[in-house]
């Protein structure tokens, strides 16, 4: 049954642009239906301030489907809020009571800085990518696509690790602020494919290196796994470390015998 | 050949469609058309702007070829494009089941799923690529589902009798747009092509007749920019949320595809909307955007609604005598699986006759409980258990135990930028590719046949058209950034956005997106009629001119400001609402997803009007939104014959 969700006190971060100190701006919402998302919470509170003539407080969503990974926010500390495999945009008020004080922050991993109020960059993601996080395979090169069959077992694993939507969170929710959740879920992915092999020490060996120049190093906290809205597991650290530390090897004697 | 109308095409919309039997004619085009050799490749600049499935593929594979690429994208970063949410799958006639699909069948298919009026070389030529996209996308390291053996899984889809569509779980969007932006991200790295992310095309450069370039806005700063190139590719998707809410993602907009518009290239069958009849309904005034359920749930559920007005039993204890399965009532040999404009606009009627169900009224029910009773809760929940999750996180009801609600929302858009077989449009030197153009669905696109569209033009068709296009231009000074129309065109961009800005008025830019959504959807979704659609032709010029004049966007011009980037969206919105509705109007006849109450049969089937219609309406900028101009390229069929769809 649809409930009405009464005083909300909300903790919002302010921060207008990068070089600003930021605060915290409180919003009480008197009242709100528990059928409304936390992000169109966000947006009734946004038309509010536009009615009150002040700047609408900035963040980034899209889909609202939980697929696209833009939306992203620290909700009472927790990397998209308190419920489990659940983005931010998928959240609902029925996760709140009357009464709560709801505490709302950007990520926050100096690899991540805040542009504006919740907004942040997170191009040092796209930036390991294109360090090696693909298979070369030039347009119209391709051999017909049942040429290789791939065991099934395989292709669901790899689909486990590709479904990564690249918010983020596992960053923003490490105390390290490490990216291998997000970097081993691409290298397994693209790893465990016979697609892949060809490229497969080459990319572990420069997605890794990519990842050491931006982000904290992994101490297996387990934090990534726990707020990733795609439940990735950690064995995707597990297989990248084992890719990364065999690429090591075999790269270098690649390298002596040329 | 059936051709139905004397009437003449229009001279600027010659579709240069070539010569030859229909399965000749892309091997024509290719053996005649001209190139450009390898080293002459970096001399050529082509911008791109969009990098979904079909931005994302034409531009890495552009690059491939030696051009120099610029990428525009106002996401922070290309994969998040809203190719992203597709999640049913991908068409391709590989006939890997074996079950008699072949090129052919998925041409006719095509053909008839969008009621007959779409242009036959085109669609035969997408369902000719449409294998080598399957083949691209494994080798790019695409997940899609596996049989045990390791060959590849196929799934069947509405409008199709062969199981034709390749799926990667609920994700096949994701799954290729990763493939796509991976491949893209390879030529970043290697510097063939040059990301611009959150950053918006803000207005196109035409001189002397051809597309120069475009204006962006850095959506981080503010700052506007000129971009020069030899060529302009707009792959920046579809226009649906015209309509307020839809299951477009949240910054989807016509902006692009408008400016093109206003700069010469013709806007073609805005009117043609798809309605997805499988969403959950509106909750609440704060709904933002309506999620899809996916269509496979129709297979096991069934769809009814209450038989009395007054109902107020919760679901399941209203008896069987009390409940109307109205699809397998009116539509017995399709039932529950009937498609997706048909089982829509059934929907509609019962829910405006009152017998909605859901605390709003507004929903359907589409029940499990024959499925579960007859397949036991586990075999339902194998199917479908994501789908139910997902259900219940955004409803808060579990479907197990009651029927899941549901109502139609518009979901995709067949109309956009008329295009050539070249995929040009008006402009030369100005393409348009996937959801954008217009090109392929006719009045409905078939489930599965969007992501093989967007990933045909861009890998398949546009590296060869643009080459066409490019090689007369070897050695020939184009216009620079420092011509005077890019600083015109920069200045009256700068001037729009301080415009909104000054206006000051009291309404936010989402309270007038909202209401013209009303009048969109109210007057121009599943069902129009002259009435409704001339009213609407008064009544959105009179919200407009309330936007004009009583618009409020705090903030300033520099910096983020998403409340300054949505007032300039919505501004187009009002226009292209403006030309759904002219183009509705004067399109007098029902065909797929364009249902004209006044062309019914007397069970309420779409009336075709091949005398007359059987044309493509492209419309012409005139500098005023009322007063567009229509112009027709006429639709001719060798190899299908025109039908009356039949689902009964
Ligand atoms: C929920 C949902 C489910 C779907 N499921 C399926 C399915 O199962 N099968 C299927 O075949 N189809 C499906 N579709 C349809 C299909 O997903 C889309 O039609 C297709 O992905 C569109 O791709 P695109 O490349 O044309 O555009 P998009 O992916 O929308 O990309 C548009 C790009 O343009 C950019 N852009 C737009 N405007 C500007 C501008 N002014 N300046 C700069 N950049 C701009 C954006 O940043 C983005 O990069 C579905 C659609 C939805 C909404
Ligand atoms: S691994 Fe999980 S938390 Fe990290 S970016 Fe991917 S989906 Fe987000
Ligand atoms: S807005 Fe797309 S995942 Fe949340």
């Amino acid at each position: 049954m649809t409930r009405t969700v009464k005083n909300l006190t909300l903790k919002v971060w302010r921060q207008n642009g990068p070089d600003d100190k930021g605060h915290f701006e409180t919003h009480v919402i008197d009242s709100i239906t528990d059928e409304a998302s936390f992000l169109e919470m966000l947006d009734v509170l946004n038309e509010r301030l536009i009615d009150e003539n002040k700047e609408a407080i900035v963040f980034d969503h899209d889909c609202r489907e939980g697929i696209c990974g833009t939306c992203s926010l620290m909700i009472n500390g927790q990397a998209h809020g308190p419920q489990r495999a659940t983005t931010t945009c998928q959240l609902h008020l029925r996760s709140f009571n009357d009464n709560d004080t709801i505490v709302i922050e950007p990520w926050r991993a100096s690899a991540f800085p805040i542009i504006k109020d919740l907004m942040v960059d997170r191009a040092a993601f796209d930036r390991i990518v294109e360090s090696g996080g693909f298979i070369t395979s030039p347009t119209g090169g391709a051999p017909d696509a049942n040429l290789i069959p791939v065991p099934k077992p395989v292709a669901d694993a790899a689909m486990d690790a590709a479904a990564c939507i690249g918010c983020g969170a596992c960053v923003a929710a490490c105390p390290n602020s490490a990216a291998n959740l997000f970097v081993g879920a691409k290298i397994t992915h693209l790893n465990l494919l016979p697609q892949g092999q060809a490229e497969r020490y080459k990319r572990a060996e420069a997605m890794v290196d990519e990842m050491d120049e931006h982000f904290g190093s992994c101490t297996n906290h387990g934090e990534c796994s726990a707020a990733c809205p795609k439940e990735i597991s950690l064995d995707v650290i597990a297989l990248m470390n084992k890719d990364y530390r065999s690429a090591k090897f075999k790269n270098r004697k690649q390298l002596s015998r040329k | 050949m059936t051709m139905l109308q004397d009437r003449p095409t229009d001279t600027k919309l010659i579709s240069k469609v070539p010569d030859g039997a229909l399965a000749d004619k892309w091997d024509n085009f290719k053996a005649n058309a001209k190139l450009v050799n390898p080293s002459n490749k970096r001399k050529f600049k082509v911008i791109v702007v969009g990098t979904g499935l079909a931005g994302a593929s034409a531009a890495a594979s552009l690059a491939e070829l030696g051009y120099r690429v610029d990428a525009f994208t106002f996401h922070d970063s290309p994969r998040r494009a809203h190719s992203i949410a597709a999640q049913g799958g991908i068409n391709a006639a590989k006939n890997y089941q074996g079950d008699g699909d072949s090129v052919s069948r998925l041409f006719s298919d095509t053909i008839k799923g969008g009621d007959f009026r779409s242009r036959e070389g085109n669609v035969y030529r997408l369902a000719q690529v449409s294998v080598n996209i399957i083949d691209q996308m494994v080798a790019q390291g695409v997940p899609f589902a596996r049989e045990y053996g390791g060959l590849l899984d196929n799934r069947s889809f509405g409008g199709a009798q062969v199981s034709r569509t390749f799926y990667a779980r609920g994700q096949t969007g994701q799954q290729l747009l990763l493939g796509a932006y991976q491949q893209l991200s390879r030529q970043i790295g290697l510097g063939g092509v040059r990301l611009f992310n959150r950053c918006e095309l803000v207005d196109i450069v035409v001189i002397d007749g051809r597309a120069a370039g475009i204006v962006t806005r850095d959506l981080l700063t503010g700052e506007l920019t000129s971009h020069a190139a030899h060529a302009v590719v707009l792959a920046t998707g579809g226009y649906g949320n015209a309509y307020y809410l839809s299951t477009n993602a949240m910054n989807c907009n016509v902006t692009a595809a408008w400016r093109a518009h206003q700069r010469g290239a013709y806007f073609a069958n805005p009117c043609y909307t798809q309605i997805h009849p499988t969403c959950i309904p509106q909750a609440d005034e704060t709904q933002s955007k309506l999620t899809l359920m996916s269509e496979s749930l129709r297979n096991d559920g069934r769809v009814w609604v209450p038989k009395n007005f007054d109902e107020t039993r919760a679901a399941h204890e209203i008896p069987e005598q009390d409940r109307d399965y109205f699809l397998e009532r009116l539509y017995p040999a399709y039932g529950n699986l009937a498609p997706r404009d048909i089982s829509s606009r059934a929907a509609k009627r019962l829910v405006d006759k009152g017998l909605g169900v859901g605390p709003l009224k507004n929903g359907v029910y589409l029940d499990f409980a024959d499925a579960i009773g007859r397949l036991g809760r586990n075999v339902v929940e194998e199917r479908y258990g994501n789908l139910f999750e997902m259900y219940e996180r955004i409803a808060g009801e579990n479907p197990y135990d009651q029927p899941m609600r549901i109502y139609p929302a518009t979901h995709y858009t067949m109309g956009g930028l008329w295009v050539d077989y070249e995929l040009q449009t008006t402009i030369p030197g100005l393409y348009a590719a996937g959801e954008a153009n217009f090109s392929d669905h006719g009045t409905n696109r078939l489930g599965a046949s969007a992501l093989m569209q967007g990933l045909a033009d861009g890998y398949f068709v546009l590296p060869y058209t643009i080459s066409n296009g490019l090689a007369p231009l070897l050695n020939k000074t184009v216009p620079g950034t420092d011509h005077p129309e890019f600083k015109r065109v920069e200045t009256a961009a700068k001037a729009r956005f301080q415009g909104y800005l000054d206006i000051k008025g009291t309404r936010s830019p989402d309270f007038f997106h909202r209401e013209l959504g009303k009048l969109i959807w109210n007057y121009c979704g599943m069902e129009r009629d002259r009435n409704g659609l001339e009213k609407a032709l008064t009544e959105i010029p009179a919200l407009y001119s309330e936007f004009k004049t009583d618009l409020r966007v705090t903030g300033t011009g520099e910096g983020v400001n998403q409340t300054l980037e949505k007032a300039g969206r919505v501004d187009d919105f009002f226009q292209l609402g403006t030309l759904m509705c002219k183009d509705a109007l004067t399109r007098e006849e029902s065909a797929g997803g364009h249902f004209r109450v006044e062309y019914q049969t007397e069970e309420g089937e779409a009336v075709r009007d091949d005398e007359n219609f059987c044309h493509v309406a492209a419309w012409e900028w005139t500098g005023d939104e009322n007063n567009a101009t229509r112009h027709e390229e006429q639709l001719s069929f060798e190899s299908v014959q025109l039908a009356t769809r039949s689902y009964k």
